[in-house]
């Protein structure tokens, strides 16, 4: 029983990293219309944030929570200033290109200089150590994991749904052309809304980095598995991202459980079915 | 309807006898399709002035250019002795330059409050949200509703009430009663005449020029991109023979 | 908004006989291939790239769909040829069909589930169900999983051709390339190739004049993929083995690549992006990860400022459809 805990547990923190980037898909996919391979590069730039932090400029864990999501952010907003913006007006499937191509760059980058193996990374110590909860142990840095990723879900979601900022963001998603007639500068938002966007992905790094060690590979095979994640929720809501997201990291821990061989391939198992049941995914809107 | 007071709207700055639009030889592209071969007209401080025409005249390929929607335009807008022509449309609403699209553009991940607040106020002289509802009652008791969900009267007097809020001096309404009963039409024609009086400059582009009559001081024919006629709401009388020629009605 | 080709030149009676002469003008190069210098095992892995990528601008080029997962179809060919000659001792062309079958199958299963999704979504199905099946043929024994399977018989083909000699390989190679092109080549020019490119202009105007979209795209991507498999299937005889570097993600990348820098939509851009491709992992072989950097700058600088790709950007020069 114990181990279906730990599995499960698993499963949350997963799920935890896939809501944090296919929440960050979704709201770049909304403004800018691309899905933005990069995603899994940016994500592994963010944990070797941390780590550059730490061992060079001597700045710990909770440093690196805030500052390498803003220093991603910004090298986000380079790369969207640069080279998104102008492919702006054509097909959506070039800006899929472009950042598969970026993806390629940053991850070669990194892995000519680090390696395939990991780096490690410390858990802070104010986080060190577990709690037993009866039916479980529970390590204090994983329960961190799970809850912080969830206040920055819920964050986001209010932050869009419920701010003004966020109308914006919602009117410019909707019609770009009537929001700017209006005399908001639009192409600034898109920019810092890709910002926002690369900066959950470097946050979702940061967390990740003690768990996960920080490897130039890590990227890769998680951005796949959201890319199913967000098929299978589908793009139109934000508070679908994230419940999609933590529900599948769970299904996923549950899978390993019960039959570890499928526990690879069951999210795009789901995806097949979501697929040939209801095609525009979970929360219905259309691509 | 009772009688609002607003702040009195000092006149638009203007350069020659009060014209706040002076547009000249304005063109026009849609991708590769030439919409607007040359417009000229002007509009001056406080008026309403109609743009008639039939459909895929251009008329409102004008309003968009003014507003610098369109990517490739030529020619010449001037706004208050400012040149638009270059500019970007979020510049050109900096001005004080407002569109109520005839498509009305009402947000539908949008409540109706975020709807109406949405455009930001870009100069003084805007109303404020007591007297918009004092013009709208309708949209005061329907604020949490989703956007879309109110009919289509009430998303049209929503599209005109946002932009009241901005301080705009001058707007362009696109279409206002199409496809609105005639009780609401009567509605929007009271309040542009209000707009009106409290000195706001209005170009309107109507296909139902009964209406249009009824607001109006001046009106343009436009066909195939060009003004081939205008004439004052004195001299629309004597020119009804040729209007109906003209549209085809 | 752009459709995704910028190379949409109608082809013209007087545009295909100039796509002819192209044509037997390659045909007639690669046929002397073995007199030249030129190492045949390089060519011969060009070929089957060359076919691959074939397949793919197919879907793309001309039915508007980036398939990001076709490294499925060349390896699901690949091990079925594979385990066909090297288990069940098939002769060859016997062993190619059931490579064919193989990417066949597959293909029509796939396509079923992608083709319900357009654009971005497609790209980002194909990508999760080559995944898919890149977990399953890792774990999967008859695959041999990290070793792949090695050591491939090449076999007598017709019981007269000796396989193992390379220029009788290389004409063997060289056939079933010529042939898949030319069977691309006269679909692009059928009426289902027409059909299919007025659904990539504009498939809602298709709909209105009362084609069935979805079985039209659906045909094109079980034909992509089965002659993708055909590709798979001749490169296990040129390498010898059939391993897990099939079905990655990187390869569908390098498909990718391949056709945008030969040109997307352009019969011989994919032929000729493949072989500059392929040399290119040559010669870089030895330099290590830099080969992903360079791809990857290669990637973004075609889609930057050299959309078009060669063959495209040479037929836009001259005014031709290639």
């Amino acid at each position: 029983m114990q181990a279906l805990y730990a599995q499960l547990l698993v499963g949350l923190i997963n799920g935890s990293f896939y809501a944090l980037l296919s929440l960050g898909l979704a709201v770049i996919f909304g403004m800018l219309n691309i899905i933005n391979f990069a995603h899994g590069a940016l994500y592994m730039i963010g944990a070797f944030c941390a780590y550059f932090l730490l061992n060079i400029a001597g700045l710990g864990y909770w440093w690196a929570l805030l500052l390498a999501p803003i220093i991603v952010g910004i090298f986000g907003m380079v790369l969207e200033r640069t080279m998104l913006q102008w492919i702006a007006g054509l097909d959506h499937l070039y800006g899929l290109l472009l950042t598969f191509g970026l993806a390629l760059i940053l991850q070669g980058v990194f892995q000519n200089f680090f390696g395939s193996s990991g780096l490690p990374y410390a858990i802070p110590d104010q986080l060190r150590g577990g709690m037993n909860l009866g039916f479980m142990f529970l390590p204090i840095y994983r329960g961190w994991v799970v809850v912080f990723s969830l206040v920055v879900c819920i964050a986001t979601w209010f932050l869009i749904e419920r701010t003004r900022l966020g109308a914006y963001l919602r009117a410019a998603t909707e019609n770009p052309t009537l929001v700017r007639a209006f005399g908001i500068n639009v192409p600034r938002m898109i920019t810092l809304t890709y910002g926002l966007g690369v900066g959950l992905a470097a946050l979702a790094g940061v967390l990740s980095a003690p768990i996960n060690q920080v490897r130039p590979l890590m990227g890769e095979n998680i951005i796949i598995v959201v890319f199913a994640v967000v098929v299978i929720g589908g793009m139109g809501s934000i508070m679908g991202s994230i419940i999609t997201g933590f529900a599948l990291g769970v299904i996923e821990g549950l899978t390993k459980y019960f039959y570890p061989e499928a526990s690879n391939t069951v999210v795009f198992v789901l995806m097949v079915l979501v697929l040939l049941v209801k095609p525009t995914g979970l929360t219905g809107r259309a691509a | 309807m009772p009688e609002v007071t607003m702040a009195t709207r000092a006149p638009a700055a203007a350069s020659d006898a009060g014209t706040v639009l002076g547009v000249k030889s304005l063109e026009a592209w849609y991708g590769e399709s030439h919409i607007l071969h040359g417009m000229n007209f002007t509009v001056n401080a406080g008026e309403v002035v109609t743009l008639l025409g039939r459909n895929g005249a251009g008329k409102t390929t004008t309003l968009k250019s003014i507003m610098g929607m369109l990517a490739k335009r030529a020619g010449s807008v001037r706004f208050n002795n400012r040149e638009l022509i270059r500019l970007t449309s979020d510049r050109i609403a900096r001005l004080g330059v407002a569109l109520c699209p005839e498509e009305r553009g009402i947000f539908s991940s949008l409540d109706v409050r975020e709807n109406l607040l949405l455009p930001p106020v870009v100069r003084d002289g805007g109303l404020s949200l007591e007297q918009i509802f004092e013009l709208f009652p309708n949209l005061k008791e329907r604020l949490s509703s989703q956007g879309t969900k109110l009919s289509g009267g009430e998303q049209q007097m929503l599209a005109i009430a946002r932009i009241l809020r901005t301080g705009a001096s001058f707007l362009m309404l696109d279409e206002p009663t199409e496809g609105l009963a005639p009780v609401i039409i009567q509605q929007i024609g009271h309040t542009i005449a209000r707009l009106k009086k409290e000195g706001f400059t209005i170009l309107l582009v109507e296909q139902n020029f009964r209406f249009a009559s009824t607001v109006a001081d001046r009106y343009y024919v436009v066909e195939h991109g060009k003004v081939i006629d205008g004439f004052s709401n004195a001299e629309l009388p004597a020119n009804m023979d040729k209007l109906h020629g003209y549209l085809g009605v | 908004m752009t459709t995704i080709t910028e190379n949409t030149v109608p082809a013209p009676p007087r545009a295909i006989r100039d796509e002819m002469i192209v044509f037997v003008i390659m045909a007639a190069l690669l046929a002397i291939v073995p007199f030249t210098g030129l190492y045949p095992f390089f060519v011969m892995q060009a070929l089957c790239f060359a076919l691959l990528a074939c397949a793919f601008n197919l879907l793309i080029g001309y039915g508007g769909l980036l398939s990001f997962g076709h490294a499925m179809f060349l390896g699901t060919a690949g091990y079925c040829t594979a385990h066909a000659l090297k288990v069940w001792g098939l002769p060859p062309m016997l062993g190619i069909l059931v490579g064919v079958a193989g990417s066949f199958v597959l293909s029509v299963v796939t396509g079923y589930i992608s083709i319900r999704r357009q654009g971005i979504y497609f790209a980002m199905i194909t990508l999760a169900l080559s995944q898919l099946l890149y977990f399953i043929y890792l774990q999967a024994p008859f695959t041999h999983g990290e070793d792949g399977i090695q050591g491939i018989p090449q076999g007598w083909m017709f019981g007269v051709l000796d396989l193992s000699k390379p220029t009788v390989l290389y004409y063997v190679v060289l056939v079933g390339f010529l042939a898949g092109f030319l069977l691309i080549f006269r679909t692009i020019n059928s009426p289902f190739g027409e059909v299919l490119k007025s659904i990539r202009e504009n498939e809602q105007r298709a709909i209105s004049l009362g084609y069935k979209t979805d079985q039209y795209k659906l045909l094109a991507f079980i034909l992509s993929g089965t002659l993708a498999g055909l590709a798979g299937s001749l490169k296990v005889f040129v390498a010898q083995n059939a391993s897990l570097t099939d079905v990655e993600v990187a390869m569908s990348g390098l498909i990718v690549l391949m056709t945008l820098v030969g040109g997307l939509g352009t019969v011989f851009g994919p032929v000729v992006g493949a072989f500059i491709i392929v040399a290119m992992q040559q010669y870089l072989a030895g330099f290590g990860q830099w080969v992903q950097v360079i791809q990857g700058t290669i990637f973004v600088a075609c889609v930057l400022l050299f959309r078009r790709g060669i063959v495209g950007e040479i037929a836009h020069f001259f005014k031709r459809s290639l």
